[in-house]
């Protein structure tokens, strides 16, 4: 069980590795006294594809973010950004990296072009250029008529715009942006999404952005890469990750009008007539409002056939529907089990190395060295797995 | 619509990149010098030392041109501008004692929300996460506030010498523009030890209020409660009735050297040694045969090196004291955590 767990919550990324993608880190761990922010992370950002680092508030994608731009040393370990190691060459690494920081910050008392001007400065971008850079940049994120106004006037999402700006004035490869989204109102995240978007496609422009709210970010990233505790514990596209952590699945969401039935003859009635359907795997009643029904099917490719029977067979049944839809796995549930399964395979391991230390421990007594040795293994276990890898 | 405009010019781009500049700090200090000038805190030191200049100046004037009326053989008349004033009870109204009370005051100003405010406002991270180095930042910011400072206290000097020239109709000679320039690079010193302080607290303490606070309240207890607290000391140590010659000497020595411990003391016997070349001591002689000595000798003026030698000692502690204020600001920021 242990033995077939471990090899696949191993990030794939580690085999397919391609000495030429524009960013690569190998076994990248970073320490903070006994504290571990990045634990042995491999990833690798293919060139002009979106990427998605996702994670809770300090699962230690900030940290990440920061050695990937030489602004903090790893423990252990190395990145190579544009080729380059970023702790050996932060200034020609920083020089191909537009960065924007999380919660980003301005000059209030400059106007967007004089801050932007700083920055050009900053990459050795004077006079003309400059100004051009920063025409070209301004009209592009949309702020072309406001960069003569004082930052310090600027709405949230207009600093995040000229912080995108900021970031590519320096013409860069590369653009990382830390948590982008965060604290926007929903019209300006679509705003500045279908801007990576866009700058993806015409700069070609390989983008790294981390974000804690994984559905909102899922429709523009090409492949995602899922962070929990300092660990990497999935890279691929949406649907690989699907595909991995979850079951081969589908749920089709169903609503029926209830008129005086009580709640034990609807079930029967809903069971009988859904249950028998083809590929059909189990009904449920779900607890959200309006109670809807859930309705299992596997595999998850036949949803859509199986979503076509439904009607007929709830109007032989004499049930009224009124409600029918896919329910498509987002990356929160792809998180989720993600998470699930990494505690599961967690308390295997820890069980499975409780069982040898009973087994070495001796021959006499395994009833009586399995009892007291039940609390220690998790501290014992967890630190020794860490001086091994 | 804007893919056929950029495509161009993402082809491009690679080959016309600019070089990493290779002074960041250059780049920093001139966005910094930038911001000072056209601050609040310009005009205020502006002001400040527009009253350090004027108003003893107006004294002074008056008081040298009896003096001179009086004795024009006088030594270094011109210089007297500067160290002669109007002893009020309540503050000495002369140049290098204003100048030596509001250095301080101005280096905190400059200096005291230098990191913590970039830090405060998000603004460090993009900063860093530019093509410079990370000292950069810290060395422009450091030359940014010396270049503002020293324009400022330079342009003050040449106003009084001019009001000098102009009033009094007395023209410096070679030997006291020499002592001017290098009293001014002493005040300099004075002031960078300040900056440098100011600096260290803005990279220290994360609120920048608090870091004002702190410099003040240095600033207030090292000028006021400094003396005050020596004065307490002193009879303490001072020797009982009936002590020997040496015991008296020994513990004039030792008052000494805790008056050495406050820069602003420092500063005030680097003064009065450059400005006055007939200052042929700064502090209790070392020997009870240099006391006798200085009883005994007759007025003379010293050339400029000679001053200079008297309080070498002196400028090199205030450099010292600049360095390592400096040097735990710089240590301290190239330690620290990018993010807040």
């Amino acid at each position: 069980m242990t033995a077939a767990a471990a090899p696949q919550a191993r990030p794939a990324g580690c085999r397919e590795a391609d000495p030429n993608a524009p960013l690569v880190t190998r076994r990248l761990t970073k320490k903070y006294g006994d504290l571990t922010a990045v634990n042995q992370l491999d990833l690798e950002v293919r060139r002009g594809e979106i990427f998605g680092l996702l994670g809770q508030n300090g699962a230690g994608k900030t940290t990440t973010i920061l050695m990937l731009l030489g602004l903090t040393e790893p423990t252990e370990g190395e990145a190579r950004v544009v080729g380059l190691d970023p702790a050996r060459y932060p200034r020609e690494v920083k020089r191909r990296v537009g960065y924007l920081p999380d919660a980003v910050g301005f000059y209030d008392g400059m106007s967007g072009r004089a801050n932007l001007r700083y920055t050009a400065s900053l990459n050795g971008l004077r006079g003309k250029d400059a100004e051009g850079a920063i025409d070209a940049v301004l009209d592009q994120v949309g702020l072309a008529s406001r960069g003569h106004d004082k930052v310090g006037t600027y709405s949230r999402g207009m600093r995040q715009r000229l912080g995108i700006a900021d970031a590519l004035v320096k013409d860069p490869d590369i653009l990382i942006l830390d948590e982008p989204t965060t604290a926007i109102d929903p019209i300006g995240v679509q705003e500045i999404l279908e801007l990576l978007q866009t700058l993806s496609r015409d700069r070609g422009l390989t983008i790294l952005l981390s974000s804690h709210l994984l559905s909102q970010v899922q429709s523009v990233c090409d492949r995602v890469g899922i962070f929990a505790a300092g660990r990497l514990i999935g890279q691929g596209t949406v649907q690989e990750l699907a595909a991995r952590f979850i079951e081969d699945e589908a749920t089709i969401e169903v609503e029926f009008h209830e008129e005086g039935d009580d709640d034990a003859a609807l079930t029967t009635r809903v069971e009988t007539a859904l249950a028998d359907l083809p590929n059909v795997v189990r009904v449920t009643r779900s607890e959200k409002v309006g109670r809807p029904w859930h309705v299992t099917v596997t595999p998850a490719s036949v949803e859509a056939e199986v979503r076509e029977q439904i009607p007929a067979a709830a109007v032989g049944a004499g049930l009224r529907l009124i409600g029918l839809s896919p329910h498509v796995p987002s990356l929160d549930d792809i998180y989720r089990v993600a998470l699930r399964r990494r505690a599961q395979e967690r308390a295997a391991r820890r069980a499975a190395r409780a069982e040898q230390q009973a087994a070495t421990a001796g021959e006499p007594g395994t009833e009586a060295a399995d009892k007291p040795a039940a609390p220690k293994p998790t501290r014992h276990g967890r630190r020794s797995r860490r001086t091994r890898q | 619509m804007t893919a056929s405009t950029d495509a161009p010019r993402a082809e491009a781009a690679p080959r016309t990149r600019a070089p990493i500049p290779r002074a960041g700090w250059t780049v920093v200090a001139a966005k910094e010098i930038g911001d000072h000038v056209s601050s609040i805190r310009f005009v205020v030191l502006l002001i400040v030392l527009g009253i350090a200049a004027g108003i003893p100046l107006y004294f002074a004037a008056d008081t040298i041109r009896e003096a001179a009326d009086r004795a024009s053989e006088a030594a270094a008349v011109f210089l007297a501008l500067f160290t002669i004033g109007e002893d009020t009870p309540y503050i000495t109204l002369r140049v290098d004692t204003f100048v030596a009370l509001v250095a301080p005051l101005l280096g905190i100003i400059f200096a005291f929300d230098a990191v913590n405010s970039e830090r405060h406002d998000g603004t460090l991270p993009r900063l860093l996460s530019q093509p410079i180095h990370r000292d950069d930042v810290i060395n422009g910011k450091f030359a940014a506030g010396l270049a503002v400072i020293g324009i400022v206290l330079v342009a003050m000097l040449a106003i009084v010498s001019g009001y000098g020239m102009f009033r009094l109709g007395i023209v410096p000679e070679a030997g006291e523009v020499f002592r001017l320039l290098a009293w001014t690079l002493a005040t300099f010193v004075y002031v960078a030890l300040w900056l440098a302080f100011g600096l260290l607290l803005s990279v220290a303490i994360r609120n920048a209020a608090t870091a004002a606070l702190v410099g003040f309240g240095t600033w207030l207890f090292l000028t006021l409660f400094g003396p005050l607290v020596l004065s307490f000391i002193a009879p303490i140590l001072a020797p009982v009735t009936g002590a020997t010659n040496e015991e008296i000497y020994q513990s004039a020595v030792f008052q000494d050297t805790i008056t050495r411990l406050l820069p602003a003391n420092l500063y005030q016997e680097i003064s009065v040694a450059l400005l006055n070349p007939s200052a042929t001591q700064v502090s209790a002689p070392a020997t009870i045969g240099q006391a006798i000595q200085a009883n005994q000798q007759i007025g003379s003026l010293l050339s400029l090196d000679q001053s200079l030698l008297i309080v070498w000692p002196q400028i090199v502690a205030l450099v010292a004291l600049t360095v390592l204020c400096f040097g735990a600001a710089y240590v301290l920021f190239m330690r620290q955590e990018v993010r807040a």
